[in-house]
């Protein structure tokens, strides 16, 4: 049985690559997608020649090209499609300068949201389908420390809900992940707490597992659900007055 | 960030940073001094570089593979295990690997590595066709045999002071199954062990573990696998069906930091004797699985940790045949004197080798490990001598305290290796814990 292809948004993220090699490794085809994807060429050799699949390079900008035409232009419709895609952007810098915040906030709500969506009708069309979409915890409540990325990532976290609503009753699944800090390019050089940090390969492991078992919601680490219960239970008046 | 060898001494706060393209790598080197790491299996400070320990384990893509020819293109950072995932389904098998299959492709290279049949093909270097390395100006050279020859010469067992390895070309083996036949031979005393080896010359591989705590009559006595791998036909018939496949093993891990005292006299001695009896009880003819029969220690992760905290020296040396029984007498004999034990004795035979500065020549290696201690390590200074005296010398990669002064005395070719450091800024630009305690 051949199994279908999955196209990952964002192929040079270490977690869009994590996620690719994990699907590969489960003899997935696969399709990486990212701005100057020629770069990825190595990416794409390793993924073909290890694993034994087809593997091939889709140039993509999620703020420049428009979804309906660029998916049309796939030389296959996926079976999963997998949006890494994000911008963290500078937090100061987003609170004074309104052209980044707005690459922030359209780079993790409007770009993600959008293409995920036109691959929804494609995928409800065809009766099949799986749509995979990064979002964070940080859009679980929003932070002094990040709330520019995180209400971007809230907006993505309530249109995956939506569409998962919309779509219940087909064949169509909505996944939504919440990986919690993950060592990648994105993180490097924070501090981050190792109990609370993920390893790309451990997000790519739990994704790859939450499609085959038709999953909605994912934490990666456990112990995130549990953290955000709390963080998102706090009553306000005490919550404001955090540093978090 | 604390960085350590396998033998978790020395350990030291260094910078670490993991470049993810050829790019990434060129910012590294004009940044100031560094030291190339692969998956740290080197077991003292090879890999150590307080300012910049590069890590490479992210410059890790295969590349392309040449079924003709057998020739696998990679990135340095590749892991040899991740070669024998993706390869040994298909048939191939590396040419030379040492005893772990947690090794990057750069690391076997910076050591030149050697396995189990080096008497028979030669260290690792006998199958790298090409090595692309980035010198100190940034600027990468494709080195071979035909080109750059000096540079490849040298960047084989150079350790990373040479430059550092991007990417390379190495062959791999074709092979008929996934299994070993494995013979065991016990043998009583050194002087069998060491006529076992030298007529066991026609198998592809031969290693001897010594029971380093015998002492008179008994001193040397050995276990001596000597392997093949097997062809399909061969194989039993459960075997035979799926030959390039082998059942899943468990995998046990190492508690963190095991307490000291487990590794004293007393649980060595029983440990060996359990062996040898196991051994000799065995002996005869067997299939192994190929993970089994290669990397028996893989099985255990983190099985550094069980010497404790203080972590532990390896000593390695090659002896030169005319003079080895007589170095390898000497040494079993200050071992026991010192009633050191150790749980890993290898004693193998190495052919003829051509090289830079490689480790291996034509005769014997001894590979002992002890755990670190102020009488271990004076043991270590008597063997330092035994190996000089006998016309010696030593193995970088297993290296973490011999002296600069030992190295010279030990190695001839130290003062070329450091005319080719001063070549090209190579020398202020690629450094490491060892290579400054060396003065290399
Ligand atoms: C259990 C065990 C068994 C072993 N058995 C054997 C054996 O049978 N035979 C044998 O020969 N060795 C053996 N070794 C030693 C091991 O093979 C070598 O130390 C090897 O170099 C480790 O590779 P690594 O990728 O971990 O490199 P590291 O330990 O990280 O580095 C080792 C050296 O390689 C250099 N290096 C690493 N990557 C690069 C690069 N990309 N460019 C330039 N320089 C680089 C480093 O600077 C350093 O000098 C064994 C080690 C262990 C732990
Ligand atoms: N790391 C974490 O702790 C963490 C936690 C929670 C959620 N996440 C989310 O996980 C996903 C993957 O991130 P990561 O950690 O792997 O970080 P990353 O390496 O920074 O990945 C983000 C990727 O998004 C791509 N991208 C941004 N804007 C784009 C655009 N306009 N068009 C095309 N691609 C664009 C980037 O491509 P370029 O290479 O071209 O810039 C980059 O590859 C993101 O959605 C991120 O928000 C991360």
């Amino acid at each position: 049985m051949t199994k279908p292809p999955v196209l990952i948004l964002g192929g040079r993220s270490d977690m869009g690559l994590a996620i690719a090699r994990r699907f590969a490794a489960a003899g997935h085809p696969i399709q990486l997608a990212a701005r100057g994807a020629q770069g990825l060429e190595a990416d794409r050799a390793d993924i073909a020649l290890r694993h034994g699949v087809a593997a091939t390079l889709h140039e993509y900008d999620a703020l420049k090209d428009a979804p309906d035409a660029w998916i049309d232009a796939l030389p296959n419709l996926p079976g999963v499609v997998v949006c890494a895609i994000g911008y963290m952007g500078d937090q100061p810098t987003s609170e004074v300068d309104q052209v980044q915040a707005a690459i922030v906030l359209r780079s993790n709500f409007e770009a993600p949201a959008l293409i995920l969506a036109a691959f929804a009708n494609r995928f409800v069309a065809r009766g099949s389908g799986a749509l995979v979409g990064i979002s964070s915890v940080a859009g679980d409540r929003g932070r002094g420390s990040n709330y520019v990325y995180g209400s971007a990532k809230a907006g993505f976290t309530a249109f995956l809900s939506g569409l998962r609503n919309r779509l219940s009753g087909t064949p169509v699944q909505v996944l939504t992940v919440k990986p919690g800090f993950v060592a990648t390019r994105m993180t490097e050089g924070m501090k981050l707490s190792p109990a609370l940090t993920a390893q790309p390969a451990a997000v790519a492991a739990a994704i790859e597992k939450a499609v085959r078992r038709k999953r909605d919601v994912i934490y990666v680490k456990p112990v995130w659900a549990l953290v955000m219960l709390i963080i998102t239970h706090l009553p306000e008046a005490v919550f404001k007055r955090t540093r978090l | 960030m604390n960085v350590e060898g396998w033998g978790r001494f020395p350990r030291r706060d260094c910078r670490v940073t993991g470049p993810r393209s050829e790019d990434e790598l060129r910012a590294q080197v004009s940044g100031g001094p560094l030291i190339a790491r692969g998956n740290g299996r080197a077991y003292g400070d090879s890999a150590q570089n307080p300012a910049n320990t590069v890590d490479m384990r992210r410059l890790n893509r295969m590349l392309a593979f040449d079924p003709e020819a057998g020739q696998l293109t990679a990135e340095a950072g590749v892991l040899l295990g991740d070669v024998i995932d993706a390869f040994l389904p298909r048939g191939w098998f590396p040419w030379v690997t040492p005893g772990t299959k947690y090794v990057t492709l750069g690391g076997a290279i910076a050591a030149d590595v050697h396995g189990k049949n080096h008497r028979r093909n030669g260290s690792f270097r006998s199958f790298v066709d090409w090595i692309d390395v980035m010198g100190a100006d940034g600027q990468v050279r494709r080195c071979s045999r035909a080109e750059n020859p000096e540079l490849f010469d040298f960047t084989l067992g150079g350790m990373g002071l040479t430059g550092v390895i991007l990417r390379t070309a190495i062959r791999l083996r074709p092979v008929e199954s996934a299994w070993i036949r494995q013979t065991a031979i016990a043998a009583p005393d050194l002087a069998t062990a060491m006529e076992a080896l030298e007529a066991g010359s026609d198998a592809a591989y031969a290693v001897a573990w010594i029971d380093c705590l015998c002492t008179g009559k008994s001193m040397g006595r050995s276990l001596i696998t000597l392997g093949e791998h097997a062809t399909r036909a061969e194989l039993p018939d459960a075997k035979r069906a799926d030959p390039l496949r082998t059942p899943p093993k468990r995998k046990l891990t190492m508690p963190l930091d095991a307490p000291s005292f487990t590794i004293n006299g007393l649980s060595v001695r029983a440990f060996n004797a359990l062996y040898y009896r196991k051994g000799a009880w065995a002996s005869g003819v067997d299939y192994v699985d190929w993970d089994t029969y290669f990397y028996p220690l893989d099985a255990i992760l983190h099985w550094n940790r069980m010497y404790g905290r203080k972590g532990f020296a390896q000593f390695q040396c090659a002896l030169p045949l005319a003079s080895a029984r007589e170095g390898l007498e000497a040494m079993l004999r200050a071992i026991s004197g010192a009633r050191q034990g150790s749980f890993l004795t290898v004693l193998k035979r190495l052919g003829p080798q051509e090289s830079a500065f490689s480790f291996p020549m034509e005769g014997y290696t001894l590979a002992i490990d002890f755990p670190v201690n102020p009488k271990s390590l004076r043991l270590l200074t008597e063997l330092d001598a035994i190996t000089i005296a006998h016309g010696g010398r030593f193995y970088l990669a297993k290296d973490s305290r011999m002296t600069a002064e030992t190295l010279r005395r030990s190695d001839p070719r130290v003062d070329r290796f450091l005319a080719m450091r001063a070549d090209a800024g190579r020398s202020g630009a690629f450094i490491s814990g060892q290579s400054e305690r060396l003065s290399l």
